[in-house]
């Protein structure tokens, strides 16, 4: 758990742009990151650390471009952390992904039509769950696997993580 | 409990939407798609405050989003459980305990920062000054101290006048009994005094008045103790208190005592209205009586447990844990009370914790209270039936401040029984309040006399002393006498008193918290800064306040004090004495680093622009000495003196208004320049706890005199009666040995009290076994095997 999130925040750096990499640590019993900037201040937290990784590539529009969009956006960050990062998550799973797909009927990504540090970090949070799934139930959650499959094919995002494969055919006609 | 969460979200959610301007907001649709049936789903808090925050148009930084972050993922599952343990397992302590850590880590960032809030930015100089400010700051300087409002002159005695802001402040009456400590000191008459002095600074017409309490059983059986009449104790002690409140500086219009002529006629008078009224009825309540000596029991000498919170050494008729009170009974003037209630409580400056106190003794109904006791020393009840009775305390002791008031002048009336003109300020302990909100205005209600009665009831927490509680016999804590010994003045401990005053919540008394406020507050800040400020003057401008001419920084200043000043005006109406303290401790600190950054010492040696840059800094800064102790005077009267002493600053300037007027101007000789204030050591603040610590061994071999003595007595007193027979069973031997036995009770309580180790303790409970053992065999008794438990 501990050094997903910080290869999580490594391979957002690395989406970011951003050249020097930071020097990360994790802290406490849930390990949780750490990092230490060049003025010796201390951030504490994985989505704390993300959006200020992202202000200072000047990527702000990742947070959202309004204010309606950036609340959405921190909506789905604290969901990231709250949902799947808690511990005993993994047994949830199916009624976690029940809610995104019908949340994601609609919309092209979490934000609703512009890309996102919510996408990006719901993609490393959902990975393993999508690993796990078997085509029946990739089919079954088409949405999300529609989202999932879109988000690992942008350029920059799949870095550390392996590639999820997605059939476009459906097989299991008859589960909808 | 979700219940619980969604509501803690709504109120959070409607606090912010209070500030946010938009109207038509209403939740973001989002919301719904992820409340679902998880429950864990139903969390949309942070991004709704995070969202009304941003609408609000403030910026949401990193600093914020790592506690937002922290709060979701550490702060709320523990609360949440806490909150299951408490509620649903009925686990609270538990619950408590499991919240621990979280809180610690809250309290080890707010002291790391030693900021009001989380994510505190340094507001030092950051403070937003409207050009406005700055000019009208500019203007008030230049007008001089000609321009201002001269100090009113006092006569005694003091009256009401016409088209004044006439205040009236009392403080709680100690009882004259009890050698009062610092808890009772700043929690009273400190209080009530810097409240009067800032008053009286601005020029309002002020009385102050107080007295000592003196009627009632703890007197009557001091004196016996002492071998002297209730009066001559009466008057012993209230000389010491006098004294006592005089070397704190308390400035007194007048301090008297309820043990007077007045004080029968003005009880008796209230109680003819209140019987003639129908307001009274008669009744017959239990009280304990002793058959030994054929007395009723005071109320305080009774110990029991609390009906209510099941606090083993309740006391008579008030708990001292839950303050409620037993027995209690009231006037049954229900609707009358609440209606002036409503009226004072809104438009009144109330402490919240009077404000709470008063309404939980409202809600559970008026009953009615007993007002006599069968005791000699007291007011007497002017009814034939009613002959050896006197008034209860609680009926006749805030009639003292009107009877003390008629004895300082007999225009009283002026002042109570006058409540269009007159603000009446009470200062007390939070334990005084029922009887100041709902029992003694009960008695005036019913009177219907035009009382006046409290705007404004200023009630204190309590002070603790170190880790526990002030003790006389136990020889813990500082007592007022004492005070003078340590040869700390008299203005530090009043600064650190008031610098401590438990205000929201109970504080402690801390020596190494007195040294370091002391060194760092008074020192190296106050005392710093005014020293440097006059060395100055004395040093390079030959002791003459040298020309000034300001530019834009010293003109920034002038409006960052005045903004001080104003706040600290602020503040001290409002009766919030801690906060207004800081800001002199604030304008200090500016005047600090102005200096520090212009550094005049160099510029001397300049360039003559140099030097009069260094003229202009001198000279604003000892402006602001000057303004500094007239603002201190309320607080450290004496320093404030000095300091204006030591500036030779004229007497007019003892007057504080919105303005900061330039009162030394060029040319004004100042006088000589001395250290305001001392180092503490720590090793002299190390050896004055070790004396008010209560030394453990010493009270064991006390104890054992007093036992000793109180056996001596006893037996003496037996002998003296007759009943003392050494050959009877009955009253012999099993009779000493019963006595033994109850001291040597009281001794392992005592012990266990302290907090002694197990090792003694188990001793001296095995003696207690032993002498159980022999009293029971002198008895006839056979001895029973049983663990005494305590």
């Amino acid at each position: 758990m501990a050094e997903a999130s910080l290869k999580e925040l490594v391979s957002l750096e690395k989406y970011l742009g951003l050249k020097k990499t930071n020097k990360y640590s994790t802290q406490g019993e849930r390990k949780v990151p750490v990092l230490q900037t060049k003025d010796g201040q201390n951030i504490v937290g994985l989505v704390t650390i993300a959006c200020h990784l992202v202000k200072a590539a000047k990527q702000e529009q990742l947070l959202g471009r309004t204010r309606e969009e950036s609340a959405v956006v921190q909506q789905w960050l604290e969901y990231r952390i709250v949902q799947l990062g808690a511990p005993g998550a993994k047994e949830e799973g199916r009624s976690t992904l029940r809610d995104l797909n019908g949340y994601l009927e609609d919309k092209v990504y979490f934000g609703g039509d512009f890309l996102s540090l919510a996408d990006i970090l719901m993609y490393y949070g959902l990975h393993s769950y999508m690993v796990d799934l078997t085509v029946q139930d990739r089919e079954k959650f088409v949405n999300v696997s529609r989202w999932f499959s879109h988000i690992q094919q942008l350029p920059n995002v799949q870095q550390h993580l392996p590639r999820v494969h997605i059939m476009k055919n459906r097989i299991y006609t008859n589960v909808h | 409990m979700m219940d619980q969460l969604s509501w803690m979200g709504e109120s959070s959610l409607s606090t912010l939407r209070g500030d946010v301007t938009e109207s038509n907001i209403s939740r973001p649709e989002s919301h719904q798609t992820v409340r679902s049936s998880n429950k864990r789903t139903d969390r949309p808090l942070e991004t709704s405050l995070g969202y009304y925050l941003t609408s609000g148009g403030d910026e949401a930084s990193t600093a914020v989003d790592q506690w937002l972050e922290w709060e979701t993922l550490d702060l709320q599952p523990v609360a949440l459980h806490a909150l299951r343990l408490a509620v649903l397992q009925d686990k609270k302590s538990e619950a408590l305990e499991s919240l621990q850590p979280s809180l610690s880590y809250i309290e080890r960032s707010l002291q790391k920062t030693g900021k009001t809030f989380l994510t505190s930015v340094d507001d030092g100089d950051e403070r937003l000054l409207t050009d406005e400010e700055i000019q009208a700051a500019v203007q008030a300087w230049s007008k001089g101290l000609a321009a201002c409002p001269k100090p009113r002159q006092i006569v005694h005695p003091i009256l009401p006048q016409q088209g004044e802001r006439n205040v009236l402040i009392t403080s709680a009456l100690p009882y004259v009994n009890n050698v009062p400590h610092l808890g009772n000191i700043i929690g009273c008459v400190l209080s009530a005094d810097v409240f009067a002095r800032f008053c009286r600074l601005r020029n309002w017409n002020t009385l102050f008045v107080c007295g000592t309490d003196e009627y009632g059983t703890a007197t009557e059986t001091k004196a016996m103790e002492e071998g002297l009449t209730p009066q001559e104790i009466c008057d012993k002690y209230n000389a010491i208190h006098s004294q006592i409140y005089r070397w704190f500086g308390t400035s007194f219009d007048y301090f008297g005592r309820t043990t007077t002529e007045k004080q029968t006629e003005i009880a008796q008078d209230i109680f003819w209205r209140l019987l003639k009224r129908g307001f009274l009825l008669e009744d017959t309540v239990e009280q304990l009586h002793c058959q030994r000596c054929a007395k009723f029991l005071a109320d305080r000498f009774v110990e029991g447990i609390c009906p209510f919170c099941s606090y083993p050494e309740a006391r008579g008729d008030q708990c001292d844990k839950c303050g409620k009170l037993i027995n209690a009974v009231e006037l049954k003037l229900e609707g009358r009370l609440e209606e002036w209630l409503e009226t004072t409580l809104e438009k009144g400056n109330w402490t919240p914790n009077a404000r709470f106190i008063t309404r939980s003794w409202i809600r559970d109904g008026l009953k009615p209270r007993c007002i006599t006791r069968d005791l000699k020393w007291g007011t007497p009840v002017p009814l034939e039936e009613f002959a050896n009775k006197v008034f209860y305390v609680w009926f006749d002791a805030p009639i003292g401040y009107l009877s003390i008031t008629a004895n300082y002048t007999d225009q009283w009336e002026k002042w109570w029984k006058n409540p269009d003109k007159v603000q009446l300020y009470n200062f007390m302990a939070k334990d005084n309040v029922p009887f100041h909100s709902v029992v003694f205005p009960c008695s005036l209600l019913g009177a219907e006399d035009n009382y006046t009665l409290v705007n404004h009831l200023i009630a204190t927490e309590y002070l603790n002393y170190e880790d526990g509680k002030f003790s006389k016999s136990r020889g813990v804590g500082v007592f007022g006498d004492m005070a003078k010994d340590t040869g700390i003045p008299a203005d530090i401990w009043r600064f650190y008193l008031l610098f401590i005053r438990p205000e929201g919540q109970d504080s402690a008394f801390c020596w190494s918290d007195l040294l370091l406020k002391n060194n760092s507050e008074l020192l190296n800040n106050l005392g710093n800064f005014v020293n440097r400020a006059g060395m100055f003057v004395s040093k390079f401008f030959e002791g003459r306040v040298p020309t000034m001419e300001l530019n834009q920084e010293d003109q920034r200043l002038l409006a960052l004090t005045t903004w001080e000043l104003r706040q600290y005006l602020q503040l001290l109406e409002k009766v919030r004495i801690r906060d207004a303290l800081r800001c002199i401790l604030n304008i200090s600190r500016h005047g600090n680093q102005y200096i520090q950054l212009n550094e005049p010492w160099k510029r001397l040696k300049g360039s003559d622009t140099d030097r009069s840059r260094a003229a202009t800094v001198t000279g604003v800064a000892i402006n602001m000495a000057c303004l500094l102790s007239v603002m201190l005077q309320p607080y450290m009267p004496t320093v404030s003196a000095t300091i204006q002493e030591q500036l030779q600053a004229p007497p007019l300037c003892n007057v504080l208004t919105e303005e900061f007027v330039c009162v030394l101007p060029a040319g004004h000789k100042i006088g000589t320049i001395s250290p305001l204030f001392q180092k503490l050591e720590v090793e002299q603040v190390e050896a004055l706890r070790q004396r008010f610590g209560g030394q453990k061994e010493a009270t064991t071999t006390t104890t054992i005199l007093q036992d000793v003595q109180e056996l001596a007595k006893a037996v003496a007193q037996q002998v003296r009666t007759g009943t003392f027979d050494i050959s009877s069973p009955a009253s012999g031997l099993p009779g000493l040995i019963s006595f033994l036995f109850k001291f040597q009770g009281d001794k392992v309580r005592q012990l266990k009290a302290l907090g002694t180790e197990k090792a003694v303790v188990n001793s001296e409970v095995a003696r207690l076994l032993e002498l159980k053992k022999a009293l029971q065999e002198a008895q006839g008794k056979p001895p029973v095997q049983k663990e005494k438990k305590k």
